[in-house]
């Protein structure tokens, strides 16, 4: 992901348009790490556990969507004539919820039987997942990169001078509508259950709460957040499709989770977007300097960033002081 | 309505908790049970709720009746769902949800909309201090209003037994005077109440019956009335002298007389 590339599409823009372009990029970065770092936060409250796998689920629920919409044409087969961006949306919709279903099979399988055991323990178990599951997708998926043959390409809208490719309008969309149905269902009956779980699991379960099965609901979760990550992951910025390289993206999302604070939900949406704005800014404005910086700098100002705010927050802008385990 | 029968709970394999101990909670009663810190009470409690499990516990022998249904080795939310209700020692409100998000939590079981609004508006009217601090984070509670929120969480399940784990730990002695009659209020509503207290004074006081406990046996049961005036009680639990004097901490130190629990 390189936010600086349109920008040079227009040299002659005048610095409001060159601010705002700016701008637009780095929400556009920005939303795909507040999808990442939710995902990472959610379960690390939920267990305790940073999800070393997470990026592996990324990967893997585009893939599916991939397989879902181009392979097997689901459900587009079923609706000849039907839009093109209605079909591939089902399509994604699928793809991403058989994601969520992989995730709550791993949670049954791999994570529930390790409840009680050391947390370092379960960490590592993570980090064979992800190793396990990137060597599956990379097995089936090829190396080179699969399409996931979005509707919208390289088609762009134009606000004044500013050039929005309709993939990111979608995008913006999309994590909008997410962050507000996520912040819906946390205030639901089960969604309070899952808070009152991830701070108390003995008093959660004294209330006839059955933490098992949150645990496999939070996994559910962010496999699907994984999911909706990983398609724009993919299709941003130049449909550059789901592959190997996939998994390591949301890594790039770890200044976003430190610096909103590991345990708040609202600190990885706030943190997602500070590190991709100032991402995005620094492609722009610290250009002139890069015989001094070098170049590429825009690719550790997030990490910079999070070393100022962890200086004066240690716990993060948004996170709870006593958190004491990793 | 409750019974249990001579239990015996084990921790991690090898350390034996409960050596056998009988309780009986007739319907609509309030049950005190005494004892010291480590006699096992809430060990006992853990066995009841079905919450042994993550602290390693095992029951090793006995039996636990609820309404005659044999509940020894069943999920815990199962038994919350048939109306054993808790309060744990602690109070462990969820401190970083509002008041509400507690109530809510501890309706988790309760799938009926119209029956959550209901057990809700009893909760508010019942303490209408949690009603003025509906939307307060529970943690800036202060201690008396924390101990009425976690008994009004567990009230949300609509329980028809209570099991309260020492509600007066850390109350001032007025407070723990509130959640006394606050008890005696729940019970009278129909609810039996299983009271487990340090409190000898504020238990025996509103209990119909009351066990003491003492190294993970039951060594005295009876009367409350009686087991107030039981010398050892008097020495022991309430620091009284025979004569009923407030004994002096001077005296305690020279003088130890043997517990010797004739009953």
């Amino acid at each position: 992901m390189t936010p600086g590339l349109l920008i040079l599409a227009q040299a002659d823009a005048s610095s409001v348009d060159r601010f705002l372009q700016m701008l637009v990029n780095g929400l556009a970065v920005g939303t795909v790490y507040a999808l990442l770092a939710m995902g990472f936060v959610i379960i690390f409250k939920a267990t305790q556990v940073l999800n070393f796998a997470h990026g592996a689920l990324v990967a893997i629920g585009a893939f599916l969507v991939a397989i879902v919409a181009v392979d097997l044409d689901i459900p587009g087969r079923w609706m000849p004539g039907a839009a093109e961006w209605l079909t591939w949306s089902l399509a994604a919709v699928v793809g991403v919820v058989l994601g969520g279903m992989l995730g709550l099979l791993l949670e049954r399988l791999f994570i529930r039987p390790m409840v009680g055991e050391p947390l370092f323990q379960v960490a590592i178990l993570t980090v064979g997942l992800d190793i396990v599951l990137r060597t599956v997708v990379d097995d089936i998926a090829g190396l080179d990169g699969r399409p996931l043959a979005d509707p919208w390409g390289i088609s762009t809208a134009t606000f004044g001078n500013v050039i929005i490719p309709h993939t990111q309008l979608v995008q913006f969309g999309v994590t909008a509508f997410t962050v507000a149905a996520l912040a819906v269902f946390f205030r639901s009956r089960t969604g309070v259950a899952m808070r009152a779980t991830a701070f108390d699991q003995e008093a959660a379960r004294a209330q006839g709460i059955k933490v098992g099965r949150i645990f496999g609901l939070s996994w559910f979760l962010v496999a699907l957040l994984a999911g909706i990550a990983g398609i724009f992951v993919s299709i941003f910025p130049r449909a550059a499709g789901v592959s190997s390289a996939t998994a390591f993206v949301a890594f790039r999302a770890f200044p976003a989770i430190i610096l909103g604070g590991l345990d708040s939900v609202v600190g990885a949406v706030v943190g997602g977007l500070i590190i991709g704005i100032a991402e995005s800014s620094a492609s722009v404005y610290l250009v002139e300097f890069d015989n001094i910086l070098g170049t590429g700098f825009s690719a550790i100002i997030g990490y910079v960033i999070m070393m100022i705010v962890l200086l004066v927050r240690p716990y993060g802008l948004f996170g709870t002081e006593e958190i004491r385990r990793v | 309505m409750l019974s249990v029968e001579n239990l015996e709970v084990v921790y991690n394999d090898v350390v034996l908790v409960l050596r056998g101990i009988s309780i009986e909670v007739p319907d609509g009663k309030i049950v005190a049970l005494l004892g010291a810190n480590g006699a096992g009470k809430t060990t006992t409690l853990r066995a009841i709720t079905g919450l042994l499990d993550i602290h390693e516990g095992d029951v090793t022998k006995g039996e636990i009746h609820f309404n005659g249904v044999d509940i020894t080795e069943e999920d815990p939310s199962k038994r919350v769902i048939r109306g054993i209700s808790q309060v744990m020692e602690g109070r462990r409100v969820l401190a970083e949800l509002t008041v509400d998000d507690n109530l809510k939590a501890g309706a988790y079981i309760n799938r009926s909309a119209s029956k959550v609004k209901a057990s809700y508006g009893r909760v508010m009217t019942m303490f209408p201090r949690l009603a003025d601090r509906k939307t307060a984070t529970a943690g800036y509670l202060s201690g008396g209003e924390q101990q009425m929120l976690v008994i009004g969480r567990a009230l949300m399940q609509d329980p028809k037994l209570l099991i309260l784990d020492e509600p007066s730990l850390g109350l001032a002695p007025l407070l723990v005077q509130e959640v006394r009659d606050v008890i005696v209020d729940i019970n009278s509503q129909g609810v039996s109440v299983l009271l487990i207290e340090q409190n000898a004074n504020m238990a025996l006081t509103i209990a119909d019956h009351g066990y003491i406990m003492e190294n993970g046996k039951m060594v005295m049961d009876g009367d409350p009335a009686r087991l107030l005036k039981d010398e050892d009680v008097k020495e022991f639990y309430l620091g009284l002298h025979a004569t009923g004097e407030q004994k002096s901490f001077r005296d305690v130190k020279h003088y130890k007389r043997r517990k010797r629990w004739l009953s």
